[in-house]
Formats: C-alpha cells, structure tokens, sequence
C-alpha cells in the first residue's frame, strides 16, 4: 500500500524549517520526501492520493502529560475515548499519569494500560508508572519492573513527593533503569485549602489563595537534587516566572533538568477565574499575567522544552459544584494544537519550535521514538489546516469530559487528518 | 422601568453608588415600622422568602426572617442540617428543587464563595447573598454604611479603620467596596498574616499596628476573629492576639472625640473588643443589629416588591 501526501507544507522539527514537498508512505513507513514524480499514479493503482495543499504537514503530536482516567473512573474518560480525543487534536503518542484507580504502581496496572491501548487502536500509549507505591510517597515502586513492562517514566503526579529523601533515591535509581522522573512540583503546606493563584485576584473575589512559592520551592529542591545525583529531572508543568528563572539557572549550571508547560498557563491568566468557573481551576493554578509573560519567554527562548496538555477530563459532579468543592483540572487535547498556533501568530515562537515542542522534545525527554518526518521513520503525522477558524463547542468535543474553559471561545488552527504507521486513524 | 435593576444581591461590586443611596434612604422609611406597636406592613403579601443557611447564623438569619415577616411574606428556613444536603444533594439540585416551588427570592449563606452567584445562575429567583465563604457579606456591608450614615450624617470623606482578620472576612471586604464607593478613606489594620495580598489595590491604607491605625478615625469597625476555624500557623492564639491587636479604652482615646465603634457580631469579649468598650457611649453595635432589619427590608422590597416581576 502505498500513501501520496501532496503538496504540503512540511514542518520539519529538526531543521527548524518548513517546506513544501510531498511524501510518500509505503506501508507504515515514510519512503521518500520530495518532489515526487507525477508519472507514479499511472504506473502503480494503488497510490492513495491525499491532496494537502495549503496545508501543514506535522509529526504526529506527542503528549507526555495526559490522564486517562483508565483504570477506575471510566466515567471520566476511558483509555479508548482519549485516545480517540488524541488524534483528533493531531496527537499519535500520549504518555498517561499513574493517578487512576487503582493506581499504576505495579507491571499489572502498566500492562493492562498498554493493551487497553493496543486494543482501542489509536493514539500510541505510553504509561507513566508511579514513583511510589499507592502514591504515598514512602517507598519505591519496583522501576525495573515496571520499565520491562512497559513504563516508560515515574511520576506521583498528583500527590507531590515531599520526602526529599524518597526524591533522591527515585532520581538515582530511574536514571539507572532509563526511566524519566517527572516532578510535580509543590509544597503541600503552602497551597493547602488553596483554590486559585494568591494575589490580588484571590483576594478581590475572596478565594483561598496558593502562593508561587509552593512551586518554586518544589522546583528548587529537585534541581538541586538533580544537581547533587547528576541525574535528570522532568519538571511538569509550569506556571511561574520564578520556576522558569530558576530552570533558566539550573540550564545553565549544567544540570540536566527539562521543562514542560500546559497551554493554558500561556493562553489564560488568574483574572480568567472572575466569575467562578470552575473550568478555571487547575492545579498549578492559573497565574498573573507576569507569570503568563514569563512562560512565553521561557518557551522562545528554549528553557521550557516541552509543551504537554495536563489533559484532566473531570465530569459536571465534579465541575458543576461550589468552585472551592470542584475538582482541579481540565482537559486539553483537543485545544493544545490551536492554543500553540495563537503562540506563533503572536510571534513568541517560530512554528517548527511550536511544534518541536509538541513531539520532537517531549519524545527525547520519554526517550520515545517520533516527533520527525524522515524516509525510514514510521509515518506518524497530522494534516493540519492553521487557517481554519472555528468557536469550540461542547458537543464537538470527544473526550468523555467537557471541562474546557475554551468552550465557546473562538479558535484558530485544526487537525484535518491523523496517521499512525500509515494508517489514517482520525480523519474530519 | 423599576427603580433597583437587578435580579439579585450578590456583591457590593455589583451596584452603583444610585444603588446603594436608594436602599439607604429606602431603608430609612422602612425603620419607622419597627418601632410601630404593630410591626408589619402588607407590602410583601404573598411573596415567598426562602432563607437557605449552610452555615451557622443567629444574627443574619433571624435579622431577614423578621424583615420578611414585617413586610407580611411567608418564610421559611432552611439549613443544611435539616435540607437534603446530608443526603448528598448538590447545591444546583437544592436550588432547583426550590424553585419548582416557586419562590420570589432566596437568602443563601454557604462556606463557598461563589456559591450565590452559582445559584444565581442557576434559578429564575432572586438570590442575595447572606454571606459567601471569604468572599462577601454585603447586606452587612450596606446595614454599616445606614449606620454610619445615620450617626455621621454622611459617608465620603469620613476617616475609617477595619481592625482584624482582613483576609478571612467576607464583612471586611464588602465593607471596603461599599465605603471606598461612597468616598470614605479607609484603612485597614491587623497582623500581616490577616492582610491580604493586593488590598491595597482599593486604594486604601494599611497599618498593623492598631493604635496607630486608630488615630484621628471618626469610625472604627472591628471584625470577630475567628480562632476556631484558623490554623495557629496564621496566629499564635487568642491571647497573643488579646494583647497586641485587641482594642482597648486607651486606644480609643486615640481617635477622634466623637469616633464611633462597630462591630458585625458576635463579639469576642475581651479579645478583639475589651468589654469597656463594647458597653461605651460610642458603641453603635447594637444600633447595627437593629438597622439590619430595616436594610433588609429595605432589599427585599427592592427585589421582589411591586408587581412587575
């Protein structure tokens, strides 16, 4: 079988370029990319044609910040419904936080979640497992286990490790495994009864504020960390100037730490609460708009690495409550394409970092193949239409939850067309 | 056209200064009746008032209820004791529930800020908000400036100092809108753990020493301070607090000559206010209480009177 993507513009991550050309699949992998001959369709029949002029051609996008949801809250998102979400925001690899219930701290969880994800036939799922057991931040989980079935990082998201002892050992003994250790960066003692970023927003609309520090503080103690073992720290995402100032630090120190943000904490800032939605509320919460500045800067200039959606499908039991009662979180997968877009119509970043960003980075920090379009590599890719303007409406989202606070808003930027391995897996 | 143009009472941010002035002056024909030998008025006849309190409340509570009743609505109480809130109801579906009723207005107290304005949302009836979480109390808000007013003779230019928990009280922070709105030139004072972050932004003055904060004030409003639902981390404790940050005669002196003392209710005798106060000539504290009824009147009439709802 052979796939003729024709005349499109191809973002190429590596590079940092982007030039028209078409591509040509045969079977699950890219053949050729170039100018090819037009004379092929008459000399073989079974070319399928796929026009994509006017249109960007992306590597398939990589997320390594999503919950599932799977096992144990299937009414929120199963690993099918968001896988399927997935590719339709452009996604063909998501990486899925340990969090469920039960939690994935064993080979158990971690095959199941792979072959939940075999079966659903969609985006490529990678599962981070816990960095201890049941979460509790005591002992270990058993990382070479976990690795050999499938694992491909740890992560209390969630349920931040505050036992800096606990945190060592669990660089030391990833890095020996070739596991990625994500850091959910807070302090408990200081954001706790907290709903929303402390500043003057909290207190003109008298909510219970969570101060910067209680991330900076966590950020600060895993670099150092990561300093003292010389092993690599993943810090998930950022929301303030201070962490960025102090990863920017920590870059330069030399010590191996990378970065991701979520979209919302560059598209949307703390004044965004007034009024109480609690589609507004996330955990980091939304920041000042200093904050929001910094995090731009951060991502242009190369301090964070990665742009990955925190995607926390919550249903309206959760969500449709007192807002100091609402769970945290929303979801992300199906907007993270559009929000990046707004970023490189604003100038802040060139296209191919934008998506560098959502695939080739984030693949380097999992140590996972994807995030370029290269002849040999399989076709993983998105067509994307950057012009196409829409207003996003909640029944045209896939994911199980709704929890957006984009609903209504108007977008710019859509997938058009997913591929995974040659095969079209989502097409509008 | 009506003369209040709002479904509902949610927060001091909500209304004009015109707002605020005609439920003041409304407020004042309507205090007359109190004093009648026959305390109700058939203004409100066959209007339902739903009070509907998830937290504990004496003052608030019996302070609409009366109002109601004098104005010759039906009430009736709810509180989350005995409402389908143990049984696991949501807010939205207690608030639904109601409204098949039909109900005119309802009165919500609830720990959550933001609870009114879900409600709002939420019901085709009227909501005022009797208190949100650490957000706002703004019938509180609006019974202090009728007393201000009523002893003053005015509010803007007036010199007044909030003395306590700035952070956690929801009286403070609608009392704050409500004078800055009306000109008066506030100032707030209290330990730095009880001042919030960005308070300065309404353009008022903060000192944390109170005797200093004290000086030359023509109103001074003190707020409870609520030990029993802060952590020792925010204050070492009542004593420490009685010591440094109580309000005493002496301090009192500081002000000026014919200062007045308020205070929301209920009172902790001997921390924040010494009791030598509480029971001196300035005091007006029970002269809010009974302005509370009159304002409340005054803002039911507002949104449920008439005919044209």
């Amino acid at each position: 079988m052979i796939t003729w993507i024709r005349s499109g513009s191809i973002v190429d991550t590596l590079k940092g370029l982007i030039r028209k050309a078409d591509i040509l699949i045969k079977d699950d992998i890219i053949s050729a990319i170039g100018i090819i001959p037009s004379e092929l369709k008459q000399k073989n029949q079974r070319v399928k044609i796929i026009d994509a002029e006017g249109m960007l051609i992306i590597p398939g996008l990589i997320d390594m910040h999503v919950h599932l949801r799977e096992p144990g809250h299937e009414y929120k998102e199963t690993i099918l419904s968001g896988s399927i979400a997935a590719v339709s925001g452009g996604f063909t690899s998501i990486a899925c936080m340990p969090n469920t219930d039960p939690v994935n701290d064993n080979r158990a969880v971690t095959e199941f979640i792979i072959r939940r994800g075999k079966s659903a036939g969609f985006a490529k799922i990678y599962p981070i497992a816990c960095i201890s057991k049941k979460q509790e931040g005591k002992t270990l989980t058993e990382f070479g286990d976990i690795k050999d079935a499938g694992a491909v990082g740890v992560s209390d998201d969630g349920m931040p490790v505050i036992n800096s002892e606990l945190m060592r050992r669990a660089t030391e003994y990833a890095s020996y495994h070739g596991l990625t250790i994500i850091s959910h960066s807070e302090d408990t003692s200081l954001s706790r009864g907290g709903v929303m970023n402390e500043g003057d927003i909290s207190t003109a609309i008298g909510l219970t504020g969570i101060p910067s520090i209680n991330e900076e503080i966590m950020v600060s103690r895993d670099i150092l960390i990561a300093k003292f073992t010389k092993c690599p720290v993943h810090i998930a995402h950022v929301s303030t100037a201070g962490s960025v100032e102090i990863i920017k630090r920590g870059k330069e120190a030399g010590i191996l730490v990378t970065a991701e943000t979520a979209p919302h904490y560059f598209t949307l800032d703390h004044r965004a609460v007034t009024g109480y939605d609690s589609n507004t509320k996330m955990n980091p919460p939304l920041r000042t708009p200093e904050d929001v500045l910094a995090i731009k800067n951060g991502l242009a200039d190369g301090i964070i690495d990665a742009i990955a959606t925190d995607h926390a499908p919550h249903s309206t039991l959760e969500k449709d409550v007192e807002f100091d009662k609402a769970a945290f979180g929303i979801i992300g997968l199906e907007t993270a394409l559009p929000l990046t877009l707004a970023l490189v119509r604003a100038g802040v970043i060139s296209l191919p970092e934008a998506i560098k960003k959502l695939s080739l980075n984030p693949a380097r920090i999992l140590g996972i193949p994807g995030g370029q379009l290269e002849p040999g590599l399989p076709a993983d890719l998105a067509i994307i239409n950057p012009d196409y303007e829409y207003i996003l409406k909640k029944e045209d989202i896939l994911s199980k939850s709704k929890n957006s606070p984009f609903i209504g808003k108007a977008l710019k930027g859509r997938n058009e067309l997913t591929m995974i391995g040659g095969k079209i897996v989502w097409e509008r | 056209m009506r003369l209040f143009e709002h479904k509902d009472l949610l927060s001091i941010d909500q209304l004009s200064i015109a707002d605020i002035e005609l439920i003041l002056d409304m407020a004042e024909s309507f205090k007359e009746i109190s004093n009648r030998d026959i305390k109700k008025v058939p203004t409100l006849r066959g209007k339902t008032v739903v009070n509907l309190f998830y937290e504990p409340s004496t003052r608030t509570r019996s302070s609409f209820e009366i109002a109601a009743k004098r104005l010759s609505a039906d009430t009736f109480n709810l509180s989350s004791s005995n409402s389908s809130t143990i049984k696991g109801e949501t807010l939205i579906d207690t608030g639904m529930n109601l409204q098949a009723m039909n109900p005119d207005v309802i009165i919500l107290r609830h720990s959550s800020t933001g609870a009114p304005h879900m409600m709002a949302k939420a019901v085709s009836s009227g909501v005022i908000n009797a208190g949100d979480g650490i957000n706002e109390h703004p019938t509180q808000a609006l019974l202090d400036l009728f007393t201000i007013r009523e002893k003053k003779g005015r509010i803007e230019g007036l010199k007044i100092v909030i003395i306590g928990d700035i952070s956690h009280s929801r009286v403070a922070k609608s009392n704050i809108k409500g004078l800055k709105k009306l000109g008066a030139d506030v100032t707030v004072s209290g330990p730095p753990t009880m001042v919030p972050i960005g308070i300065e932004n309404y353009g008022i003055n903060v000192i944390h020493n109170p005797s200093e904060a004290i000086r030359k004030k023509d109103v001074i409003m003190l707020l409870r301070i609520q030990f029993e639902r802060q952590s020792n981390i925010l204050f070492p404790g009542i004593r420490e607090y009685a010591k440094y940050f109580g309000v005493t005669r002496k301090m009192i002196e500081l002000a000026n000559d014919d200062a007045i003392i308020m205070h929301p209710g209920p009172i902790n005798r001997g921390v924040e206010l010494a009791s030598e106060v509480i029971d001196s000539p300035g005091s007006v504290i029970l002269e809010q209480v009974k302005n509370g009824v009159a304002i409340r009147m005054a803002i039911l009439y507002l949104l449920i009177g008439g005919s044209s709802k």
